[in-house]
């Protein structure tokens, strides 16, 4: 499987007043087609900002400032807007949180799923509503001839979030970004986009990047699972290993977090403490503050990211006492 | 919609009437006797009589007012106390001036209101967003009178690119068009800024909502998310204002076509004020009153064609 999206060293910062914030330190991760890339973390974390910079849609007051981020051979910092346009909707697109307030509220469906037909495959009105009705069928949604005359007011969110997949899937596009898609929807509506975006990625092979907080999510949709605080990745590696054996502090933390029905006696084990805001001066490792192995190490010097196994990586001092023999460090 | 029309139709003729009846008692308590100012200050008692008795301001007020009523029922606005014209004939032969320097203040302030205000948020922060909202304050803060009279003296009297006021030429010659430039930008520049400055905020709102990040990501074109996907929801408060200023608007026109001397409503209305001459002065406010009702009326029905979430069934 080739590499579809290669990010290297990333960082996004914010520009408040005369400050400069970075939101996303040094990230680097890679997507191949195919396959499932979930972003988890708190609020906060940086998992948003570091998806709407693959798409160039920062917010007016971000900017990339380094880094390099690959869609194939293609680079897409820098990327004058024009050009930016062709690959948004066509190559990557995007799905949002809020499927109520995603959608344009005074046209019909119909025009905004047409939109980036007509845009990027210059399909005539005609053939684009063809399209867009077996698009819609696609989608699982039912009479969709007569959707296509309705307004965003008339459809639930599970619809409308089964909408707004149509229209990232138009063009058939390599990359599907996913920013918490499933997040305003209840838990039944909620598996059935999981299982929609599922299926229809194996259908058309395309990588996903999938933002979310949830582990439960995480658990069923991933193939390779990064784990971010604070703007820096804290572990990165594939699903199984991730849930099996975490070896951050902070990954344990997560899944320690997620309530379980089956043991009635499990309590559920929080983070204490909060994400720290993106201007605290946090010395050595971000994360020590809250974390309940920190050692004098850790308050001195940022952890650089150490090879856990292929493809395994976790950016923790503990790292370093648990496999100082066997593992090399990777900076 | 059409019981919605039904419903403010219905409404127009009740607000008709409560005004019709505020303004007949208002013109009867406030001081000043018709008669004397149709006789002169010399004129004897039993003249005075006379005149009170044919005009029948010698009747109780009441009687008066649904005497008044009635002949509104057959079309009978009444007559001038002044001319002897019909109220309906004094204002048709006025109303097509007021009309034009209206409809050309509200078109000239809704298309500068509304492109400067765009063109100021999608350029926030710069020069030009800087410009138009100082001289959008300028423009809300300068008074009517002031503004024309100033029009005057340089387009006018210095430049003479304009003649200094009357509007009787058609509309649809240069000479007519000239005459109403300088009116209508004197009328219609506190509507521009304050439209503009609806339009600005509207479209900042708008333009960081979760749907142009949408359209964004689907690759349209920086200029149809402005135009297309943002304008129709920018426009919803923005048309809110408009309505509301068309009334002020018509209030405007009295200090207007003072100062320009247009042969219109508010000069017809003003004239007939300082004469007393009640009929002219009821007729003026029953038509400028049912104009801001149906206007908004119109304004109720676009709501509902550019915004698909507003029904009126």
């Amino acid at each position: 499987m080739e590499g579809l999206l290669q990010v290297k060293n990333l960082e996004v910062q914010f520009k408040t007043g005369k400050k400069r914030l970075k939101a996303v330190r040094d990230i680097s991760f890679s997507v191949k087609r195919g396959e499932t890339l979930c972003i988890v973390g708190e609020s906060g974390s940086g998992k948003s900002i570091t998806s709407l910079s693959i798409l160039g849609l920062l917010p007016t007051n971000g900017e990339i400032t380094k880094g390099s981020i690959r869609l194939s051979k293609q680079e897409l910092v820098g990327l004058p807007e024009k050009e930016f346009q062709k690959i948004r909707g066509n190559e990557i697109s995007m799905i949002f949180q809020e499927p109520m307030t995603a959608l344009n509220p005074t046209f019909t469906i119909g025009f905004q799923l047409r939109e980036p037909l007509m845009i990027h495959r210059k399909l005539s009105e005609e053939t684009a509503n063809k399209e867009c009705i077996s698009l819609l069928k696609r989608v699982g949604i039912p009479d969709p001839a007569k959707k296509l005359k309705q307004f965003p007011h008339e459809l639930s969110g599970g619809m409308l979030q089964r909408v707004m997949i149509a229209i990232a899937l138009a063009c058939e596009p390599n990359l599907l970004l996913a920013d918490e898609p499933t997040t305003a929807l209840d838990v039944t509506i909620q598996a059935q986009i999981l299982d929609l975006i599922d299926d229809l990625k194996k259908q058309m092979g395309m990588g996903v990047v999938f933002v979310t907080h949830d582990m439960g999510v995480v658990a069923e949709i991933a193939d390779q699972v990064m784990v971010i605080y604070a703007g820096e990745i804290a572990e990165i590696g594939d699903v199984d290993s991730i849930f099996n054996n975490p070896q951050h502090p902070y990954t344990k933390g997560l899944l320690g977090a997620v309530p379980n029905v089956d043991e009635k006696e499990h309590e559920l084990n929080i983070i204490p403490g909060s994400m720290p805001n993106l201007d605290d001066q946090i010395s050595g490792c971000r994360f020590h503050p809250r974390c309940p192995y920190a050692m004098d190490v850790c308050r001195k010097k940022s952890p650089p990211a150490f090879r856990v196994s292929d493809g395994r990586q976790s950016k923790c001092w503990l790292q370093e006492v648990n496999v100082n023999e066997s593992a090399t460090t990777i900076t | 919609m059409i019981s919605l029309v039904a419903r403010r139709i219905l409404q127009l003729i009740l607000l008709l009437l409560g005004i019709s009846f505020i303004v007949f008692m208002s013109m009867y308590i406030a001081p000043g006797d018709p008669a004397t100012v149709i006789a002169g200050p010399t004129a004897s008692a039993s003249d005075l009589e006379a005149i009170r008795t044919n005009l029948g301001l010698d009747k109780p007020v009441l009687e008066q007012y649904f005497n008044y009523l009635g002949g509104i029922l057959h079309g009978d606005f009444g007559y001038s106390y002044q001319t002897g014209q019909t109220v309906t004939d004094a204002i048709l032969t006025r109303f097509p001036n007021t009309l034009k320097l209206a409809i050309a203040s509200m078109i000239v302030a809704t298309i500068i209101g509304i492109v400067a205000g765009i063109i100021s948020a999608i350029k926030q922060n710069s020069w030009i967003d800087v410009t138009s909202t100082t001289i959008a304050l300028f423009g809300v803060s300068i008074p009517n009178f002031w503004l024309g009279a100033m029009l005057i003296l340089i387009f006018s009297v210095n430049l003479q690119w304009f003649p200094v006021g009357g509007l009787n030429e058609s509309i649809f010659s240069i000479s007519g068009i000239k005459q109403l430039i300088l009116p209508a930008i004197t009328l219609g520049t506190a509507s521009a800024a304050l439209i503009a400055r609806m339009s600005r905020s509207s479209m900042l709102e708008i333009i960081q909502s979760d749907y142009i990040r949408t359209a964004k990501a689907k690759g349209v074109k920086q200029k149809s998310l402005i135009w297309v996907h943002a304008l129709r929801n920018a426009m919803i408060p923005v048309i809110t204002v408009i309505g509301i200023n068309f009334g002020s608007l018509l209030g405007g026109t009295i200090i207007t076509e003072q100062v320009f001397a247009i042969n219109g409503i508010g000069r017809l209305m003003i004239d007939a004020i300082a004469s007393r001459d009640f009929p002219i002065v009821q007729g003026t406010v029953l038509l400028v009153a049912a104009i801001f009702v149906t206007v908004n009326l119109i304004v109720d029905i676009i709501y509902a064609l550019i915004d698909p979430r507003i029904s009126y069934d």
